[in-house]
């Protein structure tokens, strides 16, 4: 027997958990602007998430899946987009959203139940898609469409740890291979699946080696790391414009329950968390803004509350809207509703009309 | 004991007496999942028995079918009824012909279960109704209980069929019912009907967690109506449902799924030829809109209730005969 085809698994961190730059080489070309606005979009998903948290146990809103501990992988893979590039998240995905220019009311509104939240204008996000791996054959072939338009831009297709077991994703990885799709598989590999350890989810060491067997690159990185996760996908989004797909698998870990419906304690001991706050991507992050003298403290406070200002606006603005008229819950089934559906209309604006 | 409790004890109660039943499913071992259903079987029956599953619902079906065929019985679950469909290839295309394509030499004892049904203000795709997509498929049995009592002895006659049973359970329900329930196991045949009430001015025919509103319906409205729970939507206890009629002239048909080629029709079909000619009144349907499920904030608007069968009772019992 001989060997005949070797492989590799890549790693990047460029910043450790206490601040410090471990890879000059690979820091990615940012601004003093820039890094503070990355800063800003993280300050802000956590605010986003304590609201939400808030929020949920006070019963203005029904269940919220928590990004805490996630914010540099959404955030950071978020900002490498360029305007055309399109993001097919999951249910977690709230800081790709806010990233992406999303306003905070519109995923309160989502998440009150209101259908009008789970799409926003001009931020190139699709919908959060709840059957878990169920979009990133979505991703697949927005990239396909991309390559066959011959146009510069990428699809980004986020999932979890868990996906990874989904038929969705090997079929997804494998068009994207075949097709030369324009396509970035992000895998934020937070360790859980519900209850799930991702090591007995699969017996793969790696989320990323995945990739090998379609035939393109996967890397892992730090996925607390904000500079890492901009990096990777900044290069990922330079080879998919061209045809050239990759697996990026952030590796995180998520620091609260898996939902507001869920009580991690069941299956994970408290203190096993605990244990992951030292990893925290906003600690390290603002340690290394602060050495090198891109933000101060008092800039720091300063986008604390600038960020309050905006979840609480939000708060407001999605709690002073006025549910959609209740036809609407059939109006949109087509573009032009058959008439046989008509009497259903009818009897749904009667049946609203006497509850009213 | 309420749902969650008689399902957990009549799956403790045949696990106990037959060491080929296997449970397997996403987060239903050391979770006891996410509704705390299996909660503790792993615990005391191990954790090849009680098997947390890769996230992979066509796979938790596809390994039961080989799982069945090789001898043990496993008793698989789905975590939500929007994620049941992608198992449908698997149910369609295998578990539901493998006896009938190796003419006996391979049967499949398989007992899906899966919660089902709006009502708890939960995420998109999380509040479905899409048992009619199996009852379709001929091959499978497919089981909807309406109480605790109910749900334990259709679980253990389900369990103990020798051939696929998907059954689902009314989410609704799993905690706001509560019933004496026997700790040792017993049996409720599938495919027959349960009247539960005995009347002679109208039939009401539903299943799942809308026979109670209806109950309650027909309480309030203090007429002489029968109300029939299907406990078993395919096969269809078509004998049950003709008597009945034959006697009372009238039917009206309850459920939450969609009404296009919903449940109801069927039945509406069989009475038309089992019954025809003791009608007194044209049958009517309550039941979901044939839209999608809206939202939360939508949810109850979309939802069957009390007032919307009793004024669907209120229809056919005015009409003179
Ligand atoms: C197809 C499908 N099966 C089950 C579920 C229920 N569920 C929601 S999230 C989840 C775990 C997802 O794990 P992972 O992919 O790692 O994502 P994470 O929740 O960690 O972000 C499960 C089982 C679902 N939403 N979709
Ligand atoms: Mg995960």
């Amino acid at each position: 027997m001989k060997i005949i085809k070797k492989f590799e698994v890549p790693y990047l961190q460029i910043l450790d958990e206490t601040g410090k730059i471990v890879s000059k080489r690979e820091m990615p070309k940012l601004s003093k602007e820039e890094l503070k606005k990355l800063y800003y979009l993280m300050v802000l998903s956590r605010a986003f998430d304590e609201e939400s948290i808030l929020l949920q146990r006070q019963g203005r809103i029904y269940t919220y899946a928590s990004l805490y501990g996630q914010e540099a992988a959404q955030v950071g893979s978020a900002y490498a987009l360029e305007k055309d590039d399109i993001a097919f998240p999951s249910f977690r995905e709230h800081g790709v959203y806010l990233t992406r220019g999303a306003k905070p009311e519109a995923l309160f509104l989502y998440h009150k139940g209101d259908e009008r939240g789970a799409s926003s204008k001009d931020v190139n996000v699709f919908m959060p898609s709840i059957p878990v791996g169920s979009q990133i054959p979505h991703a697949t072939g927005a990239g396909m469409a991309f390559a066959y338009q011959k146009k510069k831009a990428a699809a980004i297709g986020y999932f979890g740890d868990g996906s990874t077991s989904k038929g969705d994703f090997h079929e997804a990885m494998n068009f994207a291979g075949v097709f030369n799709a324009h396509t970035v598989f992000l895998c934020q590999n937070n360790q859980f699946a519900i209850s799930l350890p991702v090591a007995e989810q699969t017996e793969a060491e790696t989320i990323a080696q995945k990739a090998i067997a379609y035939g393109f690159k996967g890397i892992r990185v730090d996925g607390n790391d904000i500079l890492a996760v901009y990096k990777a996908t900044k290069d990922a989004l330079t080879e998919a414009y061209t045809g050239k797909p990759t697996l990026i698998e952030c590796l995180t870990y998520r620091m609260g329950d898996h939902t507001t419906s869920d009580d991690a304690s069941k299956y994970r001991k408290p203190e096993e968390a605990k244990k992951h706050e030292k990893f925290d991507p906003l600690l390290r992050f603002k340690k290394y803004l602060i050495k090198a003298k891109i933000l101060t403290e008092a800039e720091g406070k300063k986008i604390q509350e600038q960020v309050k200002k905006e979840v609480e606006e939000g708060v407001k603005s999605f709690e002073a809207m006025k549910p959609y008229p209740a036809e609407d819950i059939i109006n949109y089934l087509f573009e032009k509703l058959p008439d046989e559906l008509i009497p259903e209309l009818d009897e749904i604006k009667k049946i609203a009309e006497e509850s009213k | 004991m309420n749902m969650v409790d008689a399902i957990n004890n009549a799956l403790d109660n045949e696990m106990a007496n037959d060491k080929s039943i296997v449970l397997l499913g996403e987060d239903i071992g050391e979770d006891g999942g996410v509704f705390r259903v299996t909660d503790g079987l792993a615990k005391k029956y191990g954790n090849n028995r009680v098997m947390d599953s890769p996230l992979a619902e066509a796979g938790i079906m596809g390994v039961s079918i080989g799982m069945a065929v090789m001898g043990l019985k496993p008793v698989p679950e789905i975590q939500f009824d929007g994620f049941s469909i992608t198992i449908l290839d698997q149910v369609y295309n295998h578990a539901s012909r493998i006896r009938n394509r190796s003419r006996g030499l391979y049967h499949c004892p398989i007992t899906l279960r899966c919660p089902i049904g709006g009502g708890i203000r939960a995420l998109e795709h999380h509040s479905e109704s899409p048992e009619t997509f199996f009852a379709h498929i001929p091959g499978i049995k497919v089981v909807i209980p309406s109480g605790p009592y109910e749900a334990k002895g259709l679980l253990i006659s389900s369990i103990r069929d020798p051939d696929p049973v998907i059954f689902y359970e009314p989410k609704r329900i799993y905690r706001a019912i509560k019933e004496d329930v026997p700790e040792k196991p017993y049996t409720i045949p599938l495919g027959k009907a349960n009247i539960v009430r005995e009347g002679k001015s109208l039939t009401l025919i539903t299943y799942g967690s809308w026979l109670r509103e209806s109950l309650e319906a027909v309480e309030e409205l203090k007429t002489d109506i029968e109300v029939i729970d299907l406990r078993t939507i395919s096969p269809l206890d078509t004998g049950t449902i003709i008597s009945s009629v034959k006697k009372t002239g009238r039917a009206v048909i309850v459920h939450e799924a969609p009404k296009n080629l919903g449940i109801a029709a069927e039945i509406m079909a069989r009475i038309n030829e089992g019954a025809f000619y003791s009608l007194e009144a044209p049958i009517e349907r309550v039941t979901g809109y044939d839209t999608i499920m809206p939202l939360a904030s939508y949810e109850q608007l979309y939802l069957l209730n009390k007032e919307k069968i009793k004024k669907a009772i209120t229809k056919v019992l005015s009409v003179k005969g």
